[in-house]
């Protein structure tokens, strides 16, 4: 089953990155651009079947390694019809 | 205790590269040779304070400190934190102290998207009891470096006021007329470094083994850690 981490940062959380991509964006005459943030995306493998409990383990994963939950926030998706 | 019959450990992983700086500057200061322990070791040998040195553990995959938080060898370093043993932390290996939860709050990329590397006037604060600070007094300025690009000190407003409240901020950038402003990355309350509630984990961004003789701009880190060394053998 292949599973997706979305890690963002929290709100309120100063996102460096994002503020220059953004300036970027409205230097290059994207003016509708307003706040940018960045995040990152990270897809496991998981050798699983069922939904609820890789949801459980991979909340897990998040709170113990994959984000830093002073300043990050973590969304799972699962893929349903890719299960086996 | 006599500082060279102190027990010092330098933890060791895929990507440090100021292991080697922190070693010879300890045996300089305390006149005995640390000992080197690899990340994949689960227990330590006896010792009286464990040094995580500054370098790119792990490449900073994930996040700076994350993987090398995680080792079998910080097992034993909390484990050793638990008993009330001294751990210190310079650079990344203060990113790897907060990774642990030993500390509070995280390192993030530099305010001006850049790595730095310069001098800087770190100031001492202290407050609590702590080997690290004990030696030192309050408002004494020392020339000691930075080399990093994550070194921006976050926390929550909430744990910012404990660490002021507790006494637990050790250092502070200030401005100086030798290195120009202060705050080199944008750190909450221009904080370079902080100690645990029991005053004996500390974490810092300046590297004070790279100012250990006036050859190399400044000996103002001998003097920190000359401090630590002889409050830890008291």
């Amino acid at each position: 089953m292949q599973v997706i981490v979305n890690i963002s940062l929290k709100y309120g959380v100063l996102d460096p990155q994002g503020r220059a991509i953004g300036r970027s964006l409205t230097d290059l005459g994207f003016q509708e651009v307003g706040d940018v943030r960045v995040g990152k995306r990270i897809t496991l493998e998981i050798d699983e079947t069922d939904a609820s409990r890789a949801r459980q383990r991979v909340a897990r994963m998040c709170e113990t390694l994959l984000a830093n939950t002073v300043i990050e926030d973590y969304e799972i998706e699962i893929d349903e019809g890719e299960d086996a | 205790m006599s500082l060279s019959a102190l027990r010092v450990t330098v933890a060791v992983f895929p990507g440090s590269n100021c292991d080697r700086d922190m070693m010879v500057a300890i045996e300089k200061l305390a006149g005995r040779r640390p000992a080197l322990v690899w990340h994949k070791e689960s227990s330590l040998d006896a010792t009286d304070l464990v040094i995580i040195p500054g370098g790119f553990s792990y490449g900073d995959y994930l996040r700076c400190g994350a993987l090398a938080a995680r080792s079998p060898i910080m097992e034993a370093v909390l484990d050793h934190a638990a008993r009330g043993g001294a751990v210190m932390g310079v650079c990344n290996g203060f990113q790897i102290l907060l990774e642990t939860g030993l500390l509070p709050g995280v390192l993030v990329e530099n305010a001006g998207l850049k790595y730095v590397c310069r001098n800087t006037c770190v100031e001492v604060v202290g407050g609590t009891a702590s080997p690290f600070t004990d030696g030192l007094e309050t408002g004494q300025r020392m020339i000691i470096p930075v080399a990093h690009n994550e070194g921006n000190y976050f926390a929550s407003d909430e744990d910012l006021q404990r660490l002021e409240d507790n006494g637990q901020i050790a250092f502070r950038y200030a401005d100086s007329d030798i290195v120009g402003p202060s705050n080199p990355n944008g750190a909450a309350r221009d904080i370079a470094g902080i100690v645990s509630p029991n005053g004996r984990v500390m974490g810092m961004m300046p590297h004070p083994e790279r100012a250990i003789s006036p050859e190399l701009g400044s000996a103002d880190g001998a003097t920190l850690l000359t401090a630590c060394l002889e409050a830890l053998s008291a």
